[in-house]
């Protein structure tokens, strides 16, 4: 009994931490999907450079980690809200092939552009005494990172769905989702939102690619193409431009993969695999997504 | 006058003659330039250039010129393909270099088929050497370090458990297996053994290590290619908390690369490993070779053991050259010139067995350990002119 609930917490404590940076990183790349219909495949790639925005601010020039995590949020964002006025917005009304080969022309050139500046050796970063060590829960003790990391994504989700759901330009989000000739005809400015939200997603991706150094498996430049697919997966299981779909699907293959190599390391990998094939068939427009 | 001009006629001579005998030889190099393991290509290829500039004189008039060409992956078929170019193509007189054992094996038919000396300066498969009689290995086998670990975690670090975690491809394989053989051997027992994905990313290790944790062995066996992976297992092995736990990381000397050392921090502390090179052995060989390489790459650029390899597998190259004296380089000459060559590496003592064209060499359990602000690797134990014990016991495709 000791035993099954020592596995229990084990699964649960290190697939949330899981869960929680797939959905912190994926929920900007369900929203651009859902309010505009346009694929960004080089959402991976803004993950990237905000891990390294991360590093390169933490290890060379002594910025507190967590400042360093809000540094790369604004200048990700900004880089984001640059690149959609800039780049992005000549793609939007466009086949989608022309957008997929666009944004992954865009990751090529980011990976290359990466190993060029910083190396494709790996980058670690050293976090602070406080994040590292772990947290005694009387019957078993869990790493303080995986802790943190469960908690700050609980807050973020909880902030996400606040701004969603309470605030003006989160009804008119989700009025541009729903229907969005609709949403321009009662005078919502669909392009400037537009913006706002990719800025905001570029950032989310680039907080979850600072906080996630720790958690996956290093940063390096093939991160942008490394992460790719299952962030897509994600995406899809959950619904496109749907928050809650995309947290729902972020628990569910965190934890599942967490479980599956945990259990099975021959194969475990595979599981989420499976589990993205059952949940298409049986709802091809993902578990929350609307038809 | 006249004697003048006979000079002058001697003096064109001699010079015609010097120029008709030097050669440019061409030396195929395979390794990966790009990609996630560019950093190992990159190593390499210093070795075997910082060879190359100190020893240009050895060679008389003849130059070398190395034909380097990118492997990308660790699988096959990108490696063969630029095999195939720089035999048919290029006409290298000798091939070298490789850091995956895939890519190893899948050139071992084309220079059988070519009659090409080919060099292997990393790829650590115990029985790739067994692939062509025209392969000589001068880096190391996995049996090496492996089987020597497995009996020192049995007797001097009192475990009386193990578990062995591998990425999954055959010098993982290799790895585990020799650790098992040489553990149980010493009476220890392999609880589980655990495939940790491939080679050719560094995944996520926490859900294999958290296993290990829970399961509690003495001793956790590590082999991982040298590289991505090697950060990932330190730092995945101290966010675990395994040491608190009891749970002691061992492993070749690939999870204790001496260019990922200083980024692993404290979790690299007190990791032991057996290896046949690492950048703080104290010999003189050792001593001059880390400080011309400082010199020729810059005072934080350190060599680890696949830059060794780069560089013994040209000073191979170079032997191979010089006992051609000038004529026809054949695979049969060359393999003979290597077999039963003696050199004095960096690492210490290195010969290629003439039975199996293997390398001979010790092997060194150390530790690492921290001296200001830096880390280090200690020699506990030497184990001297070791040889590849999976072609002794024959197991396996090394029996065939």
């Amino acid at each position: 009994m000791a035993a099954a609930l020592d596995i229990a917490t084990t699964i649960l404590v290190f697939g949330l931490a899981y869960a929680m940076l797939l959905f912190i990183i994926s929920v900007g790349l369900s929203i651009t999907m859902g309010l505009m219909g346009f694929v960004n495949l080089a959402h991976g790639a803004f993950a990237m450079v905000g891990g390294y925005i991360t590093v390169k601010l933490v290890t060379p020039m002594g910025v507190p980690y967590l400042l360093a995590l809000v540094i790369a949020f604004f200048l990700v964002a900004a880089l984001g809200a640059v690149m959609d006025r800039l780049l992005y917005r000549h793609v939007y009304g466009r086949p989608e092939l022309d957008q997929v080969l666009f944004t992954i022309g865009i990751v090529f050139v980011s990976v290359a552009g990466v190993s060029f500046v910083w190396g494709p050796d790996p980058q670690n970063i050293l976090l602070p005494e406080m994040l590292l060590g772990d947290i005694d829960l009387g019957f078993k003790s869990i790493p303080v990172y995986r802790a943190f990391m469960i908690v700050a994504g609980g807050a973020i989700v909880a902030a996400l769905f606040f701004g969603l759901e309470r605030t003006k330009i989160g009804a008119q989000v989700r009025a541009a989702v729903d229907n969005r000739r609709m949403a321009e005809s009662c005078g919502i400015p669909t392009g400037r939102l537009f913006t706002i939200i990719f800025a905001l997603g570029s950032g989310m991706a680039a907080l979850g690619g600072g906080l996630g150094i720790q958690i996956l498996g290093g940063l390096k430049p093939v991160f942008a193409f490394e992460y790719l697919v299952i962030f897509l997966i994600v995406v899809a299981v959950g619904g496109l431009g749907n928050i809650r779909g995309t947290f729902v699907a972020a628990l569910l293959l965190g934890i599942i993969d967490f479980a599956g190599k945990y259990f099975l390391p021959e194969g475990g990998g595979f599981f989420i695999y499976g589990v993205t094939f059952i949940v298409l068939l049986w709802r091809p427009h993902g578990l929350l997504g609307k038809a | 006058m006249l004697k003048h001009t006979t000079g002058l006629i001697l003096a064109g001579a001699v010079a015609f003659a010097a120029t008709a005998e030097a050669r440019e030889i061409k030396v195929g190099f395979i390794a990966p330039k790009s990609g996630g393991a560019a950093q190992l290509g990159d190593q390499m290829e210093k070795g075997a250039r910082l060879y190359m500039k100190l020893h240009a004189k050895d060679l008389g008039g003849d130059t070398i010129k190395l034909i380097v060409r990118d492997s990308k992956r660790p699988g096959g078929p990108i490696a063969k393909a630029a095999a195939q170019e720089l035999i048919a193509r290029e006409k290298v007189e000798i091939l070298g270099g490789v850091i995956f054992s895939p890519n190893a094996m899948s050139i071992a038919p084309l220079v059988t088929a070519a009659k090409v000396p080919f060099v292997i300066m990393n790829a650590g498969t115990a029985f790739i050497t067994k692939l062509s009689p025209n392969i000589a290995r001068v880096s190391f086998t996995m049996w090496q370090a492996g089987y020597i670990m497995g009996e020192h975690a049995a007797k001097e670090m009192g475990c009386k458990t193990a578990i062995s975690g591998y990425t999954n491809y055959p010098p993982g394989k290799d790895s585990v297996a020799a650790f098992a053989r040489g553990f149980e051997g010493a009476g220890g027992k392999v609880i589980d053994s655990i495939p940790m994905g491939g080679p050719r990313e560094a995944p996520d290790f926490t859900p294999f290590f958290q296993r290990v944790k829970d399961k509690k062995p003495g001793c956790f066996y590590v082999f991982v290619p040298a590289g991505n992976h090697a950060a990932g297992v330190a730092k995945t092995y101290l966010s675990l908390g395994m040491r608190k736990a009891g749970v002691k990381l061992i492993g070749p000397g690939d999870i204790t690369q001496d260019t990922q050392l200083q980024g692993m921090g404290k979790a690299a502390v007190g990791v032991i490993t057996a290896h046949h090179y690492h950048a703080d052995l104290a010999t003189p060989e050792n001593q001059a070779f880390v400080k011309a390489w400082k010199a020729a790459y810059g005072a934080k650029s350190t060599p680890d053991f696949v830059g060794v390899g780069g560089y013994d597998g040209m000073a191979a190259v170079f032997h191979i050259i010089k006992s051609a004296k000038g004529g026809k380089i054949t695979a049969d000459s060359a393999i003979g010139a290597l077999k039963g060559w003696h050199f004095n590496s960096p690492r210490g003592p290195i010969t290629i067995d003439p039975e199996t064209r293997e390398i001979v060499q010790n092997v060194y359990v150390a530790q690492v350990y921290e001296d200001k602000g830096m880390l280090r690797q200690k020699k506990l134990k030497t184990f001297e002119a070791v040889k590849d014990k999976c072609k002794e016991l024959k197991i396996g495709r090394c029996g065939k």
